[in-house]
């Protein structure tokens, strides 16, 4: 479903983003940044910098106060709200957990209705009564199956230093999975892109090492798969990550 | 320097005393096994330690002291330092622990190589009592605590077998944190109501646990596998006399599947019987699973026998099998007078229709009256093949197979006729082709060469050609009725060998085993943040994150001799296309065969 831009440079990338942050957002390398605190990505929405303090041409106010606000206002890659919030344990382990917004019951109410009049549509030709309790336990049964192993509810992602990192994905029937990486598997953790349909979006990911060839990258771990934040939502966990991890 | 100590949660509450454990090397971390308590005699803690030490194979060691004061008990500050100077360690950890708080602070004493003490917090003072310093020391210990008896028992998986090598291949944190607590056992064996020298605190301080049943199936395995092993040893005897070495025997057994799925269970047997108690988890998991597999399938025959034998269901499905054996006949003599008419207004070539027709005909009416003939036996012949359901399910079903496969051997038959005749035809009709366009087959060199023909060759050659191609219609379409028909029973009893071989391989204990006692197969370990205190050090929950039900299945499913199909899509179409003859289940020998 993802295909990393680069093959197996993932280091390239990594390299490039940690030297110039400020250059975030104009991987086609058009211009350095320096200039621009806002710059277009391809999907046509807007991110900032937000270490960039120099006042810009446009929206200084704007930015003043976005720093200031301490929960921005995050999006998904398919411009839905998510929340993010960070909480440090202390100086060895920090928490980050990326809400999704819960299940509509707008939606849910239309689904519902839909496959009811189709059913009822479907008896009234039929004249068989099975074809309508058919559809109120495919109803129950869809919905039962959607909360508990589709609909996630929050990702969060804890980096214990010199244990390990965990990942863990809660769905909205209260199903918890969870994944432990032990410190000695670890890599890095970096921001990669890939190509998914038509975009071209940002992904953070953990990169694993085989403890015998500590130089060489075995496989790659995505994360917040479900809630697939924009990049500056994953800009800042990056960097309170790499706070932690560079200290071990 | 982050130091990590995996502390269990019954000592949470113990009173002050010594903590024995294991330091892991190359990891900066501490196992805490037990807690020793006040009083006691330094030199009876060595010889304990050491004792323990030799019959684990663990390091233990004396890690440091655990002090949590309850009323009337001060001052012990001064005692728990003169403690490290008694039992001589690089480390020594001091954890204090008071009642009403729920963080730990810890101290660590380092002893440089003099020998002399070094202790940080008189260095602190004299530094002028840098608190930003003194936190973060205190912050960089990290408690990890672990249930200790979860972690006993459990197995990490995936597992390891035999022993990692210790340069290339360094075993984690973690693994070798579970190794340490399952290899302790001996230190648990101390209780609080042993009138012994020592006191302790670990997860069987209550009085050891135990499982009566397990007991119990202990103390009955060893006559049983006596039992076991001598009845094989009979069933063996028996197998290997020379009357059952005889050639057409032999070649038969190969191919029942009643006999290759009784060669299967005894070699199951061989492994049960065994003297020596499983070596390993994965040998104790495969064992296990072979019982349980062995005795639902036993009891799922003993259903079968109570409902087949009773209410005459036998004699009912003997007399339904003549008339069902004379339906079937019929309905093959009625297709192939279709076939010899005019099949779906197909124009038949009429000789070759006539000749083969009346072949199969014959063949029809041979089967028929083996089956009359076979007709007053029927009856105890399911009688005593329904016992066989005594011995487990699978052998029903293989004897069911079987029983078919005989059953429908004219069906067989037909098909090898018809394949062949069809090959023929084919391979005739493709080399004749190659004749008409003047080519020729090297076989030396495996391709095709132009070659120069006479001209009575090509004439005869030709003549063939025309005959092959206007027989090629009836032939192909009796090919056809004669596989579709041989399909249809390989399905029927693909269907019946992939449900004995379902029997055979899926791990019932496994999976009984996480879902009843999730923590004894451990995917991995996972972590929560205990509230703490400002001040204090982390302190982490450490859980055992069970294994996902589709990995137990995959990973202890018992090996059989499967039943799984030879060839792809593809490969098998073709090969039905240029009429050789397929067998399309293939089974995997044992190592007895």
């Amino acid at each position: 479903m993802l295909y990393p831009i680069t093959g197996d440079t993932k280091r390239h990338t990594h390299r490039f983003l940690t030297t110039d942050l400020a250059a975030v957002g104009t991987v086609r390398g058009t211009s350095t940044g320096q200039n621009a605190a806002e710059t277009q990505s391809t999907t046509g929405h807007v991110y900032r910098d937000a270490p960039q303090r120099r006042p810009t041409r446009t929206a200084n106010v704007v930015e003043k106060v976005a720093f200031m606000m301490e929960d921005e206002a995050f999006t998904d890659i398919n411009g839905k709200t998510i929340s993010l919030d960070c909480q440090s344990h202390s100086s060895l382990c920090r928490e980050f957990t990326v809400s999704v917004p819960k299940v509509s019951i707008g939606k849910v109410l239309v689904y519902t209705c839909c496959v009811w009049l189709l059913a009822y549509a479907v008896f009234c030709f039929t004249e068989n009564t099975a074809v309508l309790s058919s559809a109120i336990i495919v109803t129950l049964v869809g919905m039962m199956l959607h909360i508990h192993f589709v609909k996630v509810d929050h990702e969060s992602l804890i980096v214990i230093r010199s244990l390990g990192i965990q990942m863990s994905s809660s769905y909205a029937s209260g199903r918890e999975t969870t994944t432990f990486i032990e410190m000695s598997k670890i890599k890095d953790i970096v921001i990669n892109e890939a190509i998914y349909m038509h975009q071209i979006i940002y992904y953070l990911c953990v990169l694993l090492k085989d403890p015998s060839e500590p130089e060489a990258v075995s496989s790659v771990v995505p994360l917040f798969q479900s809630s697939k934040p924009r990049l500056n939502c994953l800009v800042k966990v990056y960097k309170s990550c790499q706070e932690i991890l560079s200290k071990c | 320097m982050v130091l990590k100590v995996f502390f269990p949660q019954c000592c949470n509450r113990a009173d002050s005393g010594l903590l024995v454990g294991r330091w892991i090397s190359g990891h900066d971390s501490a196992v805490v096994l037990a807690v020793i308590h006040y009083p006691f005699i330094p030199g009876q803690v060595k010889q304990y330690v050491q004792k323990m030490q030799a019959q684990s194979g663990v390091e233990l060691s004396v890690l440091g002291s655990w002090s949590l004061p309850k009323d009337g008990q001060e001052g012990m500050e001064s005692f728990l330092r003169d403690l490290s100077t008694i039992f001589p360690q690089e480390r020594w950890l001091q954890i204090n622990r008071e009642l009403g708080k729920t963080g730990f602070t810890c101290q660590v004493v380092h002893r440089d190589q003099n020998g002399k003490v070094v202790q940080r917090e008189a260095k602190k003072k004299v530094e002028g009592g840098d608190e930003e310093e003194e936190e973060e020391e205190e912050e960089k210990v990290i408690f990890v605590h672990y249930e200790q008896k979860k972690v006993m028992f459990s197995q990490l998986h995936p597992v390891e077998n035999g022993v990692p090598h210790p340069t290339t291949d360094p075993p984690s944190e973690l693994r070798q944190m579970f190794r340490t607590v399952a290899s302790s056992a001996p230190l648990f064996f101390l209780d609080r109501y042993d009138n012994g020298p020592l006191k302790s605190t670990h997860w069987q301080t209550e009085g050891r646990e135990a499982s009566i049943i397990v007991e119990l199936l202990k103390q009955a395995s060893v006559p049983l596998c006596l039992l076991i092993g001598w009845l094989l040893s009979v069933w063996s005897w028996i197998c290997n006399l020379r009357v059952f070495s005889l050639f057409p025997l032999r070649f038969l057994s190969s191919k029942l599947s009643t006999c290759v799925q009784l060669s299967y269970r005894s070699e199951h047997m061989r492994t049960l019987s065994s003297r020596t108690p499983a070596a390993g988890h994965a040998h104790f998991m495969r064992k296990a699973n072979m019982v349980v597999s062995f005795l639902v399938d036993v009891s799922l025959g003993m259903l079968l026998v109570w409902w087949l034998y009773r209410d005459e269901h036998i004699s009912m499905l003997a007399n339904a099998l003549l008339p069902a054996a004379e339906h079937v006949a019929k309905e093959l003599e009625e297709l192939l007078q279709w076939l010899m008419g005019a099949p779906a207004g197909l124009k038949m070539n009429r000789a070759l229709d006539q000749v083969l027709g009346r072949f199969f005909l014959y063949h029809i009416h041979l089967w028929i009256s083996y089956v009359h003939l076979m007709s007053p036996f029927v009856e105890g012949i399911l009688w005593y093949g329904g016992l066989s359901a005594c011995f487990g399910l699978t052998f029903a079903l293989s004897l069911l197979s079987d029983m078919v496969a005989l059953l429908t051997f004219h069906i067989y038959c037909f098909y090898v006729y018809g394949a062949r005749l069809y090959c023929l035809k084919i391979y005739g009709l493709s080399s004749l082709w190659r004749l008409f366009r003047g080519k020729k087959w090297n076989v030396l060199r495996q391709r095709v060469d132009s070659c120069s023909y006479d001209l009575d060759q090509l004439f005869i050659g030709t003549l063939l050609f025309t005959i092959l191609l206007f027989l090629l219609p009836t032939t192909a379409l009796y090919y056809l009725v004669f596989t579709l028909l041989r399909l249809v029973v390989v399905l029927f009893q693909g269907v019946l060998h992939l449900s004995v071989d379902f029997i055979n391989s899926f791990p019932l204990f496994a999976l009984g085993l996480r879902l009843t006692r999730h923590h004894r197969l451990a995917e991995g370990v996972k972590f929560r943040v205990l509230c703490e205190e400002p001040g204090t050090a982390l302190h982490l929950l450490m859980e055992i994150n069970p294994l996902k039900c589709s990995t137990v299945v995959q990973t202890y499913r018992t090996p059989t001799y499967s039943c799984y199909p030879r060839d792809s899509w593809a490969a098998l179409v073709k090969k039905l296309f240029v009429g050789e003859l397929v067998y399309p289940w293939r089974h995997k020998t044992t190592k007895t065969d």
